[in-house]
């Protein structure tokens, strides 16, 4: 047998090809991606169109309807975008927790034993799920958030005012015709906001489902023949066990979420991709805009997929 | 070997006189995007699509409006038919990236000419003359109470994402030092429908546009346009820098149909100008424009006649005017700027020499 090893050639030799096809593979790639590079490389030089970053440090002289960090017409455009990547993160980060205790609590709910509430659960995520995400975006905002009423009209309450231009919160007063408050949140965030989570979260009942669905019926059993209640064994007993399904799917929910936060333009949110319009707009760098877009959304996700992976490895069965 | 060096470096040199000489045979210079609308048989033209007298589609798919009818005079020039346009709708984000890509041969979407979209480190375009002056004006609603632009401080303003207003309206805001909220779509159509919920006092863009938006509204004559004018806005149609041969096409296609209005030459006149032209040897301005003599068109890499299928095809520039945003339309804009030199406006042709 050794000696008949020792002339194995070297095209069927095992130790070598798995090599062989992964560098095939990996020169494929390269050329091809080489070839699109100094494609795109030739053909920007030839209409003049190299890229230049120099444009992120001028003065953007557009304003910005909100922002947490201060922002105004004189500061450069790094900072534009820098103010709607946080308006992004706002979304993203408030929308998280919304779909996942919503989704959480609809997905528990498909397992009440009260039918009224098992269906109404069902029927919320298959409207939910089967209808585009933009045009429940439009609906949420053009058809609920715009119908509030205005001004003096508006939804009065001790320390909150809610009107067509957003939530007021603190001691609201009306200047001028225009409600002013410490904090407040507009409309189109409140829009957004509600339908990314409406939308997430039908999706994260399906997943939470699979998840209880996937614990055996026998632990229930066997928790109720202890003497568990049914909430206490849910959270005790199976939840526990179904989170080791629900965390790999949730993932990727989360991701879809904060990819989605882009579609914000269509309720008029200022978010990183509405900033980044204007920005392409006014300076006609497209090429460098997109790399910016692209980087930044790329960036977002893998924080979400490494931070749901560090959960994911704390909720799975350690063996010994 | 040096020899051999020299006859190889030689033969390009060769082969281009040839070319050369064949284009010269051909008449005229030949731009590259002509022959390739020639050769396709159709002049792809951007426009908004939705913007009632500038261009929009009516239900039964066809185009009409004022830069449409620019497409139409293009395509009557190059191919001598104005029917043998595709229109594409794009977007204001879209649609220099469209025209740089060579996906659309022509733009003619309402576009403001400015220094850098004209400059070659900028977007490069190369603007054809004017078609409308426009400037850029606020819409309130009537009973708002706010009669300026200062009135409007404070208060959340819609506009619409990449385009010229909303750098604009940033800038009059800073020089009157007024804090406002401007509110991004999109679209034109989120734009206005966000006003319509009244989400926004004002919606700022070209006056051309509101007036043209307003017609749509369910009580028009409940909006008023504000006094002010941001800006100046003239609307260009536009095409690449790349291309200077088609260009110089483009741009004298508009030309002429403002040049016929000076002339006054209309599309019902225009066969009994050309027969009285032709018979008539002493009238030669008008001989030279039409092509009965001279190699206008020719010089241009266009049919001698183009002058007379431009016409024919959307009539002159007054009759474009008239036709899709004058009194007599849904907009009811006056002529103003946009009059004939003589009369005191803006549109001036160069000399068809």
């Amino acid at each position: 047998m050794t000696s008949r090893s020792e002339v194995t050639p070297w095209w069927r030799n095992r130790r070598y090809l798995p090599w062989l096809v992964q560098g095939a593979v990996a020169l494929v790639i390269g050329v091809v991606v080489a070839f699109l590079l100094t494609n795109l490389l030739l053909n920007l030089t030839a209409r003049g169109l190299l890229l230049s970053w120099s444009w992120l440090g001028q003065p953007a002289g557009f304003d910005l309807a909100e922002t947490i960090l201060p922002f105004d017409a004189s500061l450069p455009y790094w900072r534009a975008m820098l103010a709607g990547l946080v308006n992004t993160l706002r979304v993203v980060i408030a929308g998280l927790v919304g779909a996942t205790v919503l989704g959480t609590l609809i997905g528990t709910a498909s397992f009440s034993s009260n039918g009224l509430l098992r269906r109404l659960a069902r029927v919320y995520v298959e409207v939910i799920r089967n209808i585009p995400l933009l045009l429940q975006l439009i609906f949420w905002y053009f058809v609920v958030f715009l119908a509030l009423p205005n001004g003096r009209d508006a939804l009065q309450l001790p320390g909150l005012v809610l009107a067509k231009s957003g939530l007021f919160l603190g001691s609201p007063e009306l200047v001028d015709g225009v409600w002013q408050a410490p904090l407040r949140f507009t409309v189109e965030f409140g829009a957004l906001l509600t339908g990314l989570v409406v939308y997430t979260a039908a999706f994260i009942a399906e997943v939470v489902r699979g998840g209880i669905a996937s614990v055996p019926k026998g632990q229930w059993e066997a928790a109720t023949s202890l003497g568990f209640p049914p909430l206490l064994t849910l959270r005790r007993i199976v939840l526990p066990q179904a989170l080791r399904v629900i965390v790999p799917g949730l993932n990727s929910q989360y991701i879809s979420l904060a990819k989605n936060s882009s579609l914000a333009v269509a309720c008029g949110f200022t978010d990183l991709y509405s900033v980044s319009e204007t920005t392409l707009n006014q300076t006609g760098r497209a090429i460098e805009v997109m790399l910016i877009l692209l980087g930044s959304y790329l960036v977002i996700d893998l924080v979400i997929s490494a931070l749901m992976n560090g959960l994911n490895g704390l909720v799975q069965l350690r063996e010994r | 070997m040096v020899q051999l060096h020299r006859f190889t470096a030689a033969v390009p040199l060769i082969a281009s006189l040839a070319l050369v000489g064949c284009a010269s045979d051909g008449g005229g210079v030949q731009s590259q995007k002509m022959a390739a609308i020639k050769a396709r048989g159709s002049l792809i033209c951007g426009v908004d699509g939705k913007l009632p007298g500038f261009s929009f589609v009516s239900p039964d798919g066809s185009y009409s409006g004022l830069d449409v009818d620019i497409c139409k005079a293009t395509a009557a020039a190059v191919l001598s038919d104005p029917a043998k346009v595709t229109y594409r709708d794009l977007s204001a984000t879209e649609r220099f990236a469209a025209l740089s890509s060579g996906e659309v041969d022509l733009l003619s979407r309402n576009t403001t000419m400015t220094l850098s979209r004209d400059a070659p480190g900028g977007n490069a375009l190369a603007f054809a003359p004017t078609t409308f002056f426009d400037g850029q004006a606020v819409m309130v609603p009537a009973t708002s109470g706010i009669r300026s632009l200062k009135d409007v401080a404070g208060k959340p303003i819609c506009v619409e994402t990449g385009t010229a207003s909303e750098l604009n309206l940033a800038d009059r805001m800073r020089e009157l030092n007024a804090t406002y909220t401007p509110l991004k779509f999109q679209s034109g159509d989120q734009t206005y429908a966000a006003y319509l919920q009244g989400r926004c006092v004002a919606v700022t863009t070209d006056r051309s546009q509101l007036a043209a938006k307003r017609t749509g509204f369910p009580k028009p004559s409940e909006h008023i346009l504000l006094p002010d004018v941001l800006s100046k806005e003239p609307l260009n149609p536009a095409t690449v820098n790349a291309d200077p041969a088609w260009a110089d096409a483009v741009r004298w296609v508009v030309y002429s149909l403002i040049q016929a209005e000076e002339m006054g030459i209309t599309a019902a006149n225009i066969d009994a100008k050309v027969a009285e032209a032709k018979a008539n040897k002493n009238l030669a301005q008008l001989r030279r424009f039409f092509g009965v003599e001279g190699d206008l068109g020719k010089q241009l890499g266009l049919p001698a006649d183009f002058v007379v299928r431009t016409v024919k095809a959307v009539g002159n520039y007054g009759e474009v005017f008239e036709r899709n945003v004058g009194t007599g339309s849904p907009l009811k804009l006056e002529r103003g700027v946009n009059q004939q030199w003589r009369q005191g406006g803006l549109m001036y042709s160069p000399p068809f020499l």
